[in-house]
């Protein structure tokens, strides 16, 4: 799950992280109410879910209360890589000496968090990466105890940090580490962290993903989810139970088993098609969720055609049809349906859905082409 | 022969009282699958599926000589489960349980190697060795024994495929879904080793999917094998940055896309089925080679 900044700093601060005072404002009256609380120069900084905002302009300063304001009310609202800005973090204004990096990433292969810092901070890692790894010092982290703060400082010493950040940004890494491991994070990033001109270390941005599957156990971090503009079906169908994905073509996709839907999508796409969504219904689907799941897909406009793929093993080919009969009343009359049964009552299902009118697939290959054709050919007609 | 699962392995099931984990032993009894004892904490004494529950793993071990352990664990539990297994001395360890924190798939994985064993999943459907048996999910019907070995990281993608290759007449020596999360047990590269030792595995497919790089690595490990390889990538439409319903099957930046994986196994001198569909083609051309 991604988090903003503010929360990702929230998290930071409860590990004694030091960052800069501020609040998060929502209109510019309130980052003017901010600033003048901060008193002094202010950064307004746009909260949303994507990196480059300050290639972007989402990042804007303010050495009074009413240019913070100005400067809030030129952020907010503004489109960032499709994202409307709908709420600004409202900072003091540090005074920048040098900028660093330090990054935590589970790694898969050494199936361990591992560390990454740089003294190229400020600036995209992936960029410091590509043009000079070898500023970027990496090490994994034992998770029997975590990253010890010798560990810490020695990771920073081979980077080359001054002295004068070695034990100050040693402490902050070993917390964010911990922070790292007790969130349950799969990534936690200071960029920059910043030495100011008074001697200061500090992190002046933060981000954090966690790991969806331990939400669980942090109730309030995953109080933070919200709807990501730029997909608001794809927050609906996760509070639903769905694990959708919304796509840019015009064929709805339902299968059961991430791979299984993965290999449709491809397999539409080969037949000449483009997949609307990924849609995994998952194992011993019921056919209250197969309905489910249609009316789901459906409600995207962009769908002018649905394809359902299921090899049935826990899952059961009658629930599927009985799903299929079920949803058909609701759904947009003359919107094409293709289902393509095999496994466990396989059989069974063709034929209820065969007395339903439905369409069917005798393997994948043969389901993608129908459904591909069926949607040309109304495309077709509307145009004649 | 075949492969990690054959008529020496003694299975218990942790978590048997469950629901998916009594459904599932009942199939796995049904398979011919040597089942021999469950585990469910506090149920110790009670019987399932005809079988006898202990509390504790160790217990079960130390009655029934099991060698396998099978995991219907719900997620909160599965890593410890993993855990107890391990420190118990059970060898091979299949877990099925999908949605574990991955800290504590890590963490688990630490005892894992610390005692020796082999961990298959999590978020698996398991292995089968037709005629032998299976241990987890997979629909034992579908499968058939033969020459090919088979490792996918997806579950119902497996059976697809196999489903293919038995209906054209290819059976398979063993089948292991190696699991959709970003940190898994054992990798395509620790099966390969193992079918490149079996003597009755003349050919493996691979089937990967976006995510990782578990494929690239497993490309440089063919090309000092001696038995022909055929891959499927599944993917190859999925947009970056998106987690493609497993945990594991996402493209961050430019590791882990479907075009990559491909041309690091076409490198490699594997061939690459375009669509599912030429995968038993491919097969029976590797196999023909072989003879």
């Amino acid at each position: 799950m991604k988090i903003h900044e503010y929360q990702a700093k929230e998290i930071l601060a409860r590990y004694g992280i030091p960052i800069q005072p501020g609040r998060v404002a929502y209109t510019p009256e309130e980052a003017e109410a901010i600033a003048r609380d901060l008193g002094g120069p202010v950064v307004i900084k746009a909260q949303v879910y994507v990196g480059g905002r300050g290639k972007a302009g989402g990042i804007q300063f303010g050495n009074t209360p009413e240019e913070a304001r100005a400067a809030a009310a030129r952020v907010l609202g503004m489109n960032i890589k499709g994202l409307t800005v709908q709420k600004v973090l409202v900072v003091s204004k540090l005074e920048i000496q040098e900028e660093y990096y330090l990054g935590i990433v589970l790694d898969r292969k050494t199936q361990a968090p591992v560390v990454m810092v740089s003294t190229a901070g400020g600036v995209d890692i992936e960029e410091v990466a590509a043009t000079t790894p070898e500023k970027i010092i990496k090490q994994a982290i034992d998770l029997r105890w975590g990253l010890r703060p010798f560990e810490a400082r020695n990771i920073l010493a081979r980077a080359g940090f001054p002295s004068a950040v070695i034990a100050r940004g040693g402490a902050i890494l070993t917390a964010l580490a911990q922070a790292f491991i007790e969130s349950d994070a799969n990534l936690a990033e200071i960029n920059p962290l910043v030495l100011t001109r008074d001697g200061q270390v500090q992190a002046a941005d933060a981000k954090i993903v966690l790991d969806d599957n331990a939400l669980y156990r942090h109730r309030d971090y995953a109080a933070w989810e919200e709807p990501e503009e730029a997909n608001p079906l794809e927050f609906e169908a996760h509070k639903e139970g769905l694990t959708y994905v919304k796509l840019n073509g015009n064929v709805g996709i339902i299968g059961n088993g991430a791979g299984l839907v993965m290999t449709t999508l491809d397999m539409v796409a080969a037949c000449g098609g483009k997949p609307a969504n990924f849609l995994d219904i998952g194992g011993g689907a019921r056919a209250e969720v197969m309905a489910k799941a249609l009316t789901f897909v459906a409600r995207d406009p962009d769908v002018k055609g649905i394809l359902v793929n299921i090899f049935g093993g826990i899952t059961r080919g009658e629930e599927v049809a009985r799903g299929v009969i079920m949803a058909q009343q609701q759904l947009p009359a003359g919107l094409p349906i293709v289902v393509r049964l095999s496994g466990t009552g396989a059989e069974e299902g063709r034929a209820m859905l065969k007395d339903a009118g439905l369409d069917w697939g005798k393997d994948m290959r043969d389901a993608a082409q129908k459904i591909v054709a069926a949607i040309q050919a109304k495309e077709k007609g509307q145009q004649a | 022969m075949s492969i990690l699962l054959d008529e020496h392995t003694r299975v218990i099931v942790q978590g048997i009282t469950g629901r998916e984990g009594s459904y599932h032993t009942t199939r796995m009894l049904e398979a011919g699958t040597k089942v021999v004892a469950g585990v469910t904490p506090g149920k110790g004494g009670q019987s399932a599926c005809g079988l006898p529950v202990f509390d504790t793993v160790a217990e079960a071990k130390a009655a029934t000589d099991a060698n396998a352990s099978c995991i219907f664990v719900p997620p909160a539990g599965a890593a410890d489960a993993i855990m107890e297994a391990a420190s118990a001395g059970i060898k091979l360890i299949v877990c099925i349980t999908e949605f574990i924190p991955v800290l504590d798939t890590a963490r688990a994985m630490l005892v894992v190697r610390e005692h020796g064993a082999t961990l298959i999943g999590p978020n698996c459907p398991g292995l089968c060795t037709p005629g032998q048996g299976k241990i987890g999910i997979m629909p034992y019907q579908i499968f058939t024994p033969g020459p090919v070995g088979f490792i996918s990281r997806s579950g119902t993608l497996t059976y697809e495929v196999v489903a293919l290759l038995t209906e054209a007449g290819i059976g398979q020596s063993t089948c292991i879904g190696i699991g959709g999360d970003p940190i898994i047990g054992s990798t395509f590269v620790d099966h390969l080793k193992l079918f490149e030792q079996d003597p009755q595995t003349q050919a493996v497919v691979l089937c990967g999917e976006i995510g990782g790089s578990d494929e690239e690595d497993a490309a440089e490990f063919i090309k000092t094998m001696k038995k022909p390889v055929v891959a499927f990538i599944s993917g190859r439409t999925a947009p970056p940055g998106k987690r493609m319903g497993h945990a594991g099957a996402i493209i961050s930046g430019n590791t882990g896309t479907a075009q990559g994986k491909v041309a690091a196994l076409q490198a490699a001198g594997v061939p690459v089925a375009e669509t599912i569909f030429d995968i038993p083609d491919l097969v029976k051309a590797a196999l023909a080679r072989q003879v």
